[in-house]
């Protein structure tokens, strides 16, 4: 069955080819049955091929498969190869499911779109590069599947290109990760020069071996390493793009920019937990990352006024917490956290499409409202999502996987109080911003007509992510609840335990902890009940103050990363291409050209052509150079 | 025997589409497509025939420099021509010379057929300039004369001056001219370092040569040295082009019909690249290696400064051109850092930027003739008038920025990887320039082909002959960017043999540039003599 | 009699070659400047003469005969000249021949 490994990039990939050759002959159905058709193929043989590996696991917890060897050159020799472990097998089984889940809602989401057809090319496109970005058995074709996925979602969020905003904000996405994968690639340079491979499981094995631990290029390598996961899971402080990628399709937010592409990152460090091992120091610099990102994006999200901007400024968030449970060495509860908010979160992006939709292309959550008896199915579905998304204790996964992290942040060896207390306001403030969102857009009065109702190719994922957004947390019950973790044991076999040392791990781990967070989880949706229900003018009239509205044109900027990213560096480059646009190096050849031909001017004016002229001037130079010679 | 047919096809068919264009120009237009399909099909055929001695490791064929040299030949043809001075007609192909000329007919191909409605004009004479280019290219890449190669290196200017100052846009004699001034200045400094170099041999060794094999290994003072290797650097640098040398080229590749551009920017300015790894710095090891800092700086400022002049561009065609500087930047980094990876990825990269930017200057061409302008002001929106051609658009400027995948990446990870090894800091910057160089080819994409189609134009999509041609290249980039060993197999013997020849001096050993001494670099060093698969060579074939 | 010395004889040469070399600056008649020319080479002739004379050397008289022959072949020639300049620019100015001026 594990032979078939290489199948789940394949067939999406030959999806692509096929919707790229037949193109226009295809009606939409036929793309749609081959767009769907293909990543839903590929989920099966995910099902199959990762059910085999994990009932009856290979030799070495780890299934490799090279199929050539892609280039060599002195001694550089990395493999079109696959390497299927316990982590490839929980992003390839989401990657495949949530994408066929979204690619079988695009069918109907996009159905009258004039770029059907294109939409599933990049759509297959993009799971195809996901899964070899995930299945990858060396760096550099992960890197491979690294830029694809970012090719992809330059060409998704820019898919109506007809708007040159939309073009925009695809090329900010494109360029801003592209900034992170420049410190990825120097990454790999360095790797290479010093384990002499980039196959990841060997040259792990060599940085064991030759690195001490905390060692500078131990540390250098995992900051690198680091620059491209910040990029790609759009955390501070190149978290600029995410939210302007919103201008893409609904469902292309749902799989790429909540499920699946940003959290690439999480991957990347999680594959290479060897080096974070050896670089206490770079660790220190992923909890901070994560937890500053997780704050920053958390007030954020509480003032946005777009539907999917809220979301995107609440994935930012959720990723920094992935980011945080990786900095304190808590590398499993990252992957669980991947895992729970790859279903809640792609379940409220599908969500917020469907409502989007509904209100014929209205995304002020302001101009929602009373949606709860229109679109009652929706609701529910979001609702849950909602109550994941603010780990609404017990009933939800993002429960479970939240509150892993919040106790790891304190209970590790790396854990420490600020950590703790950072990630207890987060998820306060994460519940406050979810049920604003369930509050704004589904109670109060209708503010907009409802014009189109979802079908079941829309619904039916809906549902199906919901179940999921509940049932998937039961995977990994805290210690106080049951000693129910078969994913815990799952990922035991391929990345380094939750090892409860810390100072403080006996209360982390303990039901009184867990009773702190759930006690935050309930203020917060109490409270955000509170001042966006009953005390909604309040709360407008309060947000209008000229005290606090600064600080919510603030938030609602981003942080002001924005305006400082856009002095410090763009403008001084169009600066530069304006003035130097005539390029300044030609000026110089230029120079030398006019400088001959100004000295050709000034010679042939001498050239007067009267003879009496020549003759004095003749006359004049044989004087002075007789009385040079004699007078000397 | 067989390589004088290379230059010989296409000088003999020149004449003859001229005197056939006289009468029908459909007849000078076949005639010139046979001219370079035909050598295009044995450069194939030797190729395959010789698949198996490429694949064998470097071994010098005999004693001294000469053997060294002649190691990784696979054919060769000797002929005296001026015997009182020392000048024969030396003919020689390696794996190398077999790339560069599966590139030079394939691109005089690609420019015959670009040109089959663009031209309408003088089509006789035109074809007969464009033959005489290629057989120009092809002796350029084949002697091992450096007298030789002085007479093709000058003599392919002559006919490639006409194409731009005939059949060129607005500023074709300013650019024609600017052309000619730059190569041929530049030229003449590598004539004096030639005849100096030929000078000092004679001299110690009272043999008068212009033959490389013999000058190979010529002693002389660090300074002379220098000096000569500058003359030579000045000839390749403006091929190149490297910075601060390279501003006849956005102004040539802009007003030259599109066949020119395509010659260009596809062959003639990897001349430059040729040069430097045939002859430069076998010749000189050691001013190379003192040379080494400036030349990294030059190409990482070129990658930069190429890329950010792109994005200034407007007109459509400067912007293609300007990336060429950017991307030539990267083979002058990789040739300096002369290790084996990145002189891989120099050659790999000389093959997959002739066929990106060629299909770039072929798609701009294409839409000139549709629309009669190549200012992007005056575009936007053509996605919605002609999507195939936004589609191929995109996938070269993908290809353009480094998209992994596609052969460019593989080139360009390859001699960063490789430059990495002598200065990390040039290996960075050069990976920063790939960051604008995504920027240049989104703002290429968004000004011409997204947004909204507001100019009113309207014109019919890629035709079935340009569709064949782009698609024959988008094959070519991927396979490479997936399978790029052919290509490295068939150059390994000539980059292993000139870094034997320069095994003798400082070039291979350990970096000054803020590298530590790990065993990478000793690896790397010792990559000269050791083939990929752990074999080793014999070194000690008398290097120089 | 005060042998007429060498230093007066280059003194008159001197003067007869700046009245010369004047009228050449100052007139613009074609036949005069030509006429100065004459001046100035005579000057010269003296000179050599003068020379001669002060070393008993017969190379001063030798130069004054080509000097000489060589006025009368610059004569016959510069008089054609003269008359084909007079057809043409109807003029004897010799400003006016500034056809090849830069």
């Amino acid at each position: 069955m594990l032979e078939l490994l290489w199948l789940i990039p394949a067939l999406p990939a030959a999806g692509f080819v096929l919707l790229v050759l037949l193109d226009r002959r295809l009606g939409r159905a036929g793309a749609a049955w081959i767009g769907a058709g293909s990543v839903g193929l590929s989920a099966l043989v995910a099902l199959l091929v990762c059910g085999s590996f994990i009932t009856s696991p290979p030799a070495g917890d780890a299934y490799h498969q090279v199929l050539w060897t892609w280039m060599d050159v002195a001694g550089f020799a990395p493999a079109i190869g696959l390497y299927l472990d316990a982590v490839s097998v929980t992003w390839v089984l989401v990657i495949t499911f949530v994408g066929f889940l979204i690619h079988l809602y695009s069918t109907e989401h996009m159905e009258h779109d004039e770029g059907f057809t294109r939409f599933f090319m990049y759509l297959n496109l993009f799971v195809a590069s996901m899964l070899v970005l995930v299945l990858a058995d060396n760096l550099l074709l992960l890197y491979l599947g690294w830029e694809g996925v970012g090719l992809c979602s330059y060409l998704l969020i820019s898919f109506w290109h007809t708007d040159p905003q939309n073009v925009y904000s695809g090329r900010k996405a494109f360029i801003v990760t592209r900034v992170g994968d420049t410190a990825l690639i120097a990454g790999l340079f360095l790797l290479f020069t010093q384990l002499h491979t980039l196959e990841i499981q060997p040259m792990l094995a060599a940085a064991e071996e030759s690195w001490a631990s905390g060692s500078a290029v131990a540390v250098a390598a995992a900051l690198l390493i680091l620059g491209g996961a910040v990029g790609k899971s759009a955390q501070v402080p190149l978290q600029t793009w995410l939210p302007d990628a919103m201008a893409g399709p609904s469902p292309v937010s749902a799989l790429i920019h909540a499920a699946t592409m940003v959290t690439a990152g999480v991957y990347l460090i999680a594959r290479t937990s060897v080096i974070f091992e050896l670089a206490p120091d770079a660790r220190l610099v992923v909890a901070i990352v994560g937890t500053v990102t997780l704050l920053i994006a958390g007030f954020s999200a509480l003032v946005q006024h777009d539907l999917k901007r809220a979301l995107a400024y609440s994935t930012i968030s959720q990723i920094g917490y992935m980011f945080l449970a990786l900095g304190v060495s808590g590398w499993e509860a990252g992957v669980f956290h991947f895992m729970t908010h790859a279903f809640f979160k792609a379940l409220l992006f599908l969500g917020a499409g469907v409502i989007i939709e509904a209100l014929a292309d209205e995304h002020d959550i302001f101009k929602m409202g009373g949606l709860r008896r229109e679109l009652p199915a929706v609701f529910w579905t979001f609702t849950i999502g909602a109550a994941a998304l603010a780990a609404l204790p017990f009933v939800t996964d993002g429960f479970y996987s939240k509150d892993l992290i919040i106790a790891t942040s304190l209970g590790t060896v790396d854990g420490n109080v600020w950590f703790y207390v950072g990630s207890l306001v987060g998820a306060f403030v994460t519940a406050l911003y979810a049920f604003r969102l369930v509050w704004l857009v589904f109670f109060g009065e209708r503010r907009t007509a409802v014009t189109r109702r979802p079908r079941w190719r829309q619904m039916v994922p809906l549902w199906l992510l919901a179940v999921l957004s509940v049932v998937s947390g039961f995977v990994w019950m805290p210690a106080w609840v049951s000693g129910f973790h078969p994913l815990e044991d799952f990922l035991d076999t391929a990345l380094p335990p939750i090892e409860w040392t810390g100072q403080y791990a006996h209360f982390a781990e303990s039901a009184g902890a867990a009773l702190l967070i759930i006690v935050v989880v309930y203020a917060g949706i109490g409270i955000s009940y509170l001042v966006w229900m009953p005390w909604r003018r309040g709360t407008h009239a309060f947000a209008a103050s000229p005290a606090i509205r600064p600080l919510a044109a603030f938030w609602l900027g981003g942080w002001g990363f924005d305006w400082l990213y856009e002095r410090v560096f763009v403008l001084p480059v169009k600066w530069f291409a304006r003035v130097a646009r005539n390029d300044l190096v030609d000026y110089v050849v230029g120079g030398i050209a006019w400088l001959t031909s100004a000295g050709w001017g000034a010679l042939s004016a001498g050239q007067t052509g009267r003879l009496r002229a020549y003759v004095a001037v003749a006359g004049f130079g044989i004087v002075l150079v007789l009385a040079v010679v004699v007078l000397r | 025997m067989i390589l004088l047919w290379y230059i010989l096809i296409p000088a003999v068919a020149a004449p003859v589409a001229w005197l056939l264009g006289r009468q029908n120009p459909v007849l000078a237009r076949w005639t010139a497509l046979l001219g370079t399909a035909a050598p295009l099909a044995l450069v194939a055929g030797q190729w395959i025939a010789n698949a198996d001695a490429l694949r064998a490791p470097f071994a010098p064929a005999g004693p001294g420099p000469a053997g060294l040299v002649a190691g990784s030949w696979i054919a060769d043809v000797k002929a005296e021509w001026i015997d009182s001075l020392g000048i024969s007609f030396f003919l020689a192909a390696d794996g190398l010379t077999l790339i560069m000329l599966l590139l030079t007919f394939a691109l005089g191909l690609l420019a015959v057929l670009a040109s089959w409605r663009g031209i309408t004009e003088r089509v006789g004479v035109f074809h007969l300039m464009v033959l005489w280019t290629v057989a120009g290219l092809a002796g350029v890449f084949l002697s091992l004369d450096l007298f030789l190669f002085y007479f093709f290196f000058e003599m392919m200017l002559i006919p490639m001056y006409f194409l731009i100052a005939v059949w060129g846009h607005e500023r074709r004699v300013y650019s024609a001219i600017k052309f000619f001034i730059f190569t041929q200045v530049s030229g003449l400094l590598m004539l004096i370092a030639i005849v100096a170099l030929v000078f000092i041999h004679g001299r110690a060794t009272g043999v008068y040569t212009f033959d490389f094999t013999q000058l190979l290994g010529t002693r002389m003072g660090s300074t002379t040295a220098m000096l000569l290797m500058l003359g030579f650097f000045a000839a390749f640098a403006v091929k190149l082009p490297a910075w601060p040398l390279h501003t006849w080229l956005p102004d040539a590749h802009t007003d030259a019909p599109t066949a020119g551009s395509v010659l260009l920017a596809g062959v003639l300015i990897k001349i430059g690249a040729y040069g430097m790894i045939r002859f430069m710095v076998p010749l000189f090891p050691d001013a190379a290696r003192d040379f080494r800092v400036w030349a990294l700086i030059l190409g990482v400022v070129g990658i930069i400064y190429g890329a950010i002049m792109a994005y200034a561009q407007t007109d459509m065609k400067r912007l293609v051109a300007y990336t060429s500087v950017s991307h030539m930047g990267f083979v002058l980094l990789g040739i300096f850092a002369w290790n084996t990876l990145a002189l891989q990825g120099v050659i790999l990269q000389l093959v997959c930027h002739a066929l990106s930017t060629g299909a770039l200057f072929i798609l701009v061409g294409g839409l000139q003739d549709r629309i009669h302008t190549r200012d992007m002001d005056k575009m936007g929106g053509l996605w919605q008038v002609a999507p195939r051609m936004g589609g191929t658009a995109m996938f070269f400027a993908m290809a353009s920025l480094g998209l992994p995948g596609l052969g460019n990446f593989v080139a360009e990870f390859l001699i960063l990887v490789g430059v990495w090894q002598v200065s990390p800091w040039a290996a960075v910057l050069g990976a920063v320039g790939l960051v604008f160089a995504t920027v240049y080819a989104l703002w290429m994409m968004q000004r011409a082909f997204q947004g909204e189609e507001t100019h009113g134009l309207s014109f019919v999509d890629l035709t079935k002959r340009e569709i064949g041609m782009f698609a024959g290249m988008i094959a070519a980039l991927v396979l490479l960017g997936f399978w790029p060993q052919p290509l490295i197999t068939t150059a390994r013997q000539t980059v292993e043999g000139v870094q034997v020849m320069t095994s003798g001096s400082t070039l291979n050993r350990g970096p000054d540039l803020g590298g530590t001494g790990d065993p990478a670099e000793a690896t790397q060093a010792a990559g000269a003599a050791a083939a990929p698969n752990g074999e080793t060579v014999a070194a000690d074939g008398g290097a120089p | 009699m005060a042998a007429v010395s060498l230093d007066h004889a280059l003194v008159l040469a001197a003067i007869l070659f700046a009245i010369g070399f004047a009228g050449l600056l100052t007139r613009r008649n074609l036949i005069v400047v030509l006429a100065c020319i004459e001046i100035m080479l005579n000057a010269a002739g003296l000179a050599f003469v003068a020379a001669g004379a002060r070393w008993g050397q017969a190379d001063g008289q030798v130069m004054f005969l080509f000097v000489l022959a060589m006025a009368a072949a610059e004569v016959a020639v510069g008089l054609a000249i003269a008359i084909r300049f007079r057809q043409s620019v109807k003029s004897l100015d010799i400003d006016d021949a500034d056809k090849m001026r830069g």
